[in-house]
């Protein structure tokens, strides 16, 4: 076996992929965050429970309805993303003018209320969803055992990832949200409907962790606290990124999970803490974040 | 014979010398209280949550709903799996409520914390749901009482057969917390003094999601087992991922501590064929499907082993108080040792002067998919290990007459 200084590099390589596809997981999840952030100023702490609805509204799917993985990949999305309209067009909006507190207060309640009700409802064990037939299996690498569905995470967050980059950097709806941050009356002026453009993008925010949500089901247990236990580490990405930079929360993401994977290979109790380790260095350093632009 | 039958005459005058004084001390406050403490909402709330105070509710309502001609009643309090809450809440029901024993207790921590609380009351911590076998060992007290399961039993009753089968080199995929090291450490042990070997092991934090990394290690390690040293959704995900990643293919993969609310979250593909330990079942006989039958009624599920502990362990409580004539702890502990526990749920049992309730476990595997008349048809019945051979044996400083 191949080793360096006395390390087993096969098990690095593998702990290295292995970080990988967790990143890609993590800018997933913390995209939804840092576009809510970035255009919205809302702190949304609802993110984890709307990650935790998509798994489950994944399993109802299946188990009520019928409606297989792929199906559910574009359903659900918009399910939930419809969720995130009704919550900011009934909750939101009527506190928009106040303090950012005031969100954040809300949409951590809103959490607990969806993580308690899932709890009476279906238990806190879970339920079981399978990996779509076509994903099972996977590829023998020469370091190590590849399924084809971690291979498909890293896939669909790119995809999804870089088309989410793409619309709002460089297309003229992107344009739009973001001068409609920056200055929401002279946008209207030019006859936007600006809290439309509010609404959807909340919206699309939280469609994004109900699509993250899809595809944890069949990896991870869906259970009512799968959700709470994401959140802060997605929290602390987005910070490390910089609040809103959406290519940031991306890289870091993905830089994060590997961080986080060679911990897990070399001290693997410190796995849940070096993430916040890192937060606090970034944050002594460089305020606003790595790739924040400073206020 | 003069002087046998002088002794016999001593004896029952001494009996009901004991029986006189019991009744004069009576049943304090005019009523016998029971306070069910138990993860109301989080990770632990399906395996004795509400449903432990639904056991123990049944109890006290098949009991008859007195004893001694006063009423019985019940009290419950969530403990949030935190230890300072659940002594709190239990300082309080002695303090403020006269709460006479408690019963429910799962995570290890809380309990620990309230059995130090009840011992300092002199009162009788009824263990239903907790793993640790410290209650009955390093931190024994005359007043714990331990009855569904402990570590022990667990690594005996799984671990042991599998060494003896073949399977000599073991690799642990550890909860980071004191109930998977108690569990990583007793299992090691029975490895060990089986002739098996222990490879490495791994320690994941509590509340782990991704389990993919500890997976490929236990993988290169090369074992022949990996057991995993945990429980509720860390079983489930651990076990999820090392099937994804063909683990399940190319060595065992044994769950310590499975509960069947966490077998039912599981793929019955991935999680059909394991073997586990189990202190109850509920399809066992008649009895057990009797009682079943009637807690789903009430509960919605089928009975976690816990569950049906708690029923049993507060039956024998009350069948103790009235023997006793007393819900004086110290004449009813005395009583529960003396009588032997014997229901649908203890099986050739005996309560040992350590507390610990020494009872039938059994070996089971999950069923596979087409096995399965119905969700609730999880396990099969493999083995019934007798209790001396699954608790081991008692310590002498633990031995409380």
């Amino acid at each position: 076996m191949a080793t360096f200084l006395g390390i087993n590099l096969f098990g690095l390589f593998g702990q290295l992929l292995v970080g990988l596809i967790n990143g890609s997981f993590y800018a997933l999840l913390s995209l939804g965050l840092a576009i809510i952030f970035g255009l919205l100023k809302i702190i949304n702490f609802a993110q984890g429970a709307m990650y935790m609805l998509g798994a489950f509204a994944a399993w109802m799917a299946l188990n009520y309805f019928g409606i297989n993985y792929w199906a559910a990949l574009i359903v659900v999305p918009l399910v939930v993303g419809f969720a995130g309209v009704v919550i900011e067009r009934f909750l939101l909006r009527p506190i928009a003018g106040e303090d950012h507190l005031y969100s954040l207060l809300l949409t951590f309640g809103i959490a607990l209320v969806l993580q308690g009700l899932f709890t009476q409802i279906y238990g806190a064990s879970g339920q079981p969803y399978s990996i779509p037939d076509e994903l099972k299996g996977g590829t023998k690498l020469p370091f190590m055992y590849l399924p084809d569905y971690r291979a498909w995470i890293i896939v669909a967050s790119v995809l999804v990832c870089g088309l989410t980059w793409f619309m709002i950097e460089k297309t003229r709806l992107g344009a739009y949200l973001r001068a409609g941050t920056e200055n929401p009356a002279i946008l209207q002026a030019f006859g936007i409907n600006v809290p439309l453009i509010v609404t959807l993008t909340f919206g699309f925010g939280v469609g994004l962790a109900g699509f993250a949500g899809v595809m944890a089901a069949p990896v991870y247990s869906v259970s009512p606290d799968m959700g709470s236990n994401m959140l802060i580490v997605v929290f602390a990405i987005v910070v490390i990124g910089g609040m809103g930079s959406i290519g940031g929360a991306i890289l870091t993401g993905l830089g994060m999970g590997i961080i986080e994977g060679l911990t897990k290979y070399f001290y693997p109790e410190a796995s849940t803490t070096v993430i916040f380790a890192v937060m606090v260095i970034v944050l002594l350093m460089k305020p606003a974040g790595l790739f924040g632009k400073e206020a | 014979m003069k002087s046998i039958n002088k002794t016999l005459l001593s004896v029952g005058i001494a009996a009901a010398m004991s029986v006189s004084a019991a009744q004069a001390a009576g049943i304090s406050d005019d009523k016998v209280k029971i306070g069910v403490l138990a993860d109301m909402g989080g990770v632990y709330a399906d395996i004795c949550g509400e449903g432990c105070v639904t056991a123990v509710q049944m109890a006290v309502e098949d009991f008859g709903g007195t004893v001694l001609g006063k009423p019985i009643e019940i009290v419950s309090a969530d403990d949030q799996n935190k230890p300072d809450v659940g002594s709190s809440i239990v300082r309080k029901w002695i303090d403020n409520e006269q709460v006479d024993t408690v019963t429910g207790l799962v995570a290890s921590s809380v309990t620990g914390a309230v059995a130090k609380v009840l011992t300092d009351s002199k009162k009788i911590a009824l263990i239903s749901t907790s793993a640790s076998h410290a209650f009955t060992t390093k931190a024994c007290s005359p007043y714990n009482v331990q009855w569904t399961y402990n570590v022990v039993a667990l690594a005996n009753g799984t671990v042991k057969p599998m060494v003896g089968a073949g399977k000599w080199r073991w690799f642990f995929i550890t909860a980071d917390y004191a109930f998977g090291h108690a569990l990583e450490s007793v299992a090691t042990e029975v490895v060990n003094s089986s002739g098996g070997e222990v490879l490495g092991a791994v320690r994941a934090p509590l509340g782990t999601t991704d389990f993919s990394s500890y997976v490929l290690q236990a993988q290169s390690s090369g074992a022949d087992v990996i057991a995993l040293a945990n429980a509720g959704t860390d079983f489930t995900n651990s076990l999820k991922t090392a099937a994804e990643f063909g683990l399940t293919q190319t060595a065992d993969v044994a769950g310590l501590l499975v509960f069947t609310s966490n077998a039912q979250a599981l793929d019955p593909e991935i999680a059909g064929g394991m073997k586990l330990t189990t202190g109850f079942y509920w399809d066992m006989d008649e009895q057990t499907r009797e009682w079943s039958k009637r807690f789903k009624e009430r509960h919605g599920s089928i009975p976690a082993m816990g569950q049906a502990g708690a029923y049993s362990m507060t039956m024998h409580y009350l069948k103790a108080v009235e023997a006793a004539g007393t819900d004086d702890s110290d004449t009813v502990i005395r009583k529960m040792k003396e009588m032997k526990p014997d229901d649908f749920f203890a099986r050739n049992a005996t309560l040992r002067n350590d507390g610990r309730m020494v009872h039938d476990m059994y070996q089971v595997r999950i069923k596979k998919a087409d096995e399965r008349a119905n969700p609730d048809d999880i396990f099969a019945i493999e083995n019934v290990i007798p209790g001396e051979e699954a608790f081991g044996p008692m310590l002498a400083e633990c031995d409380f007459k």
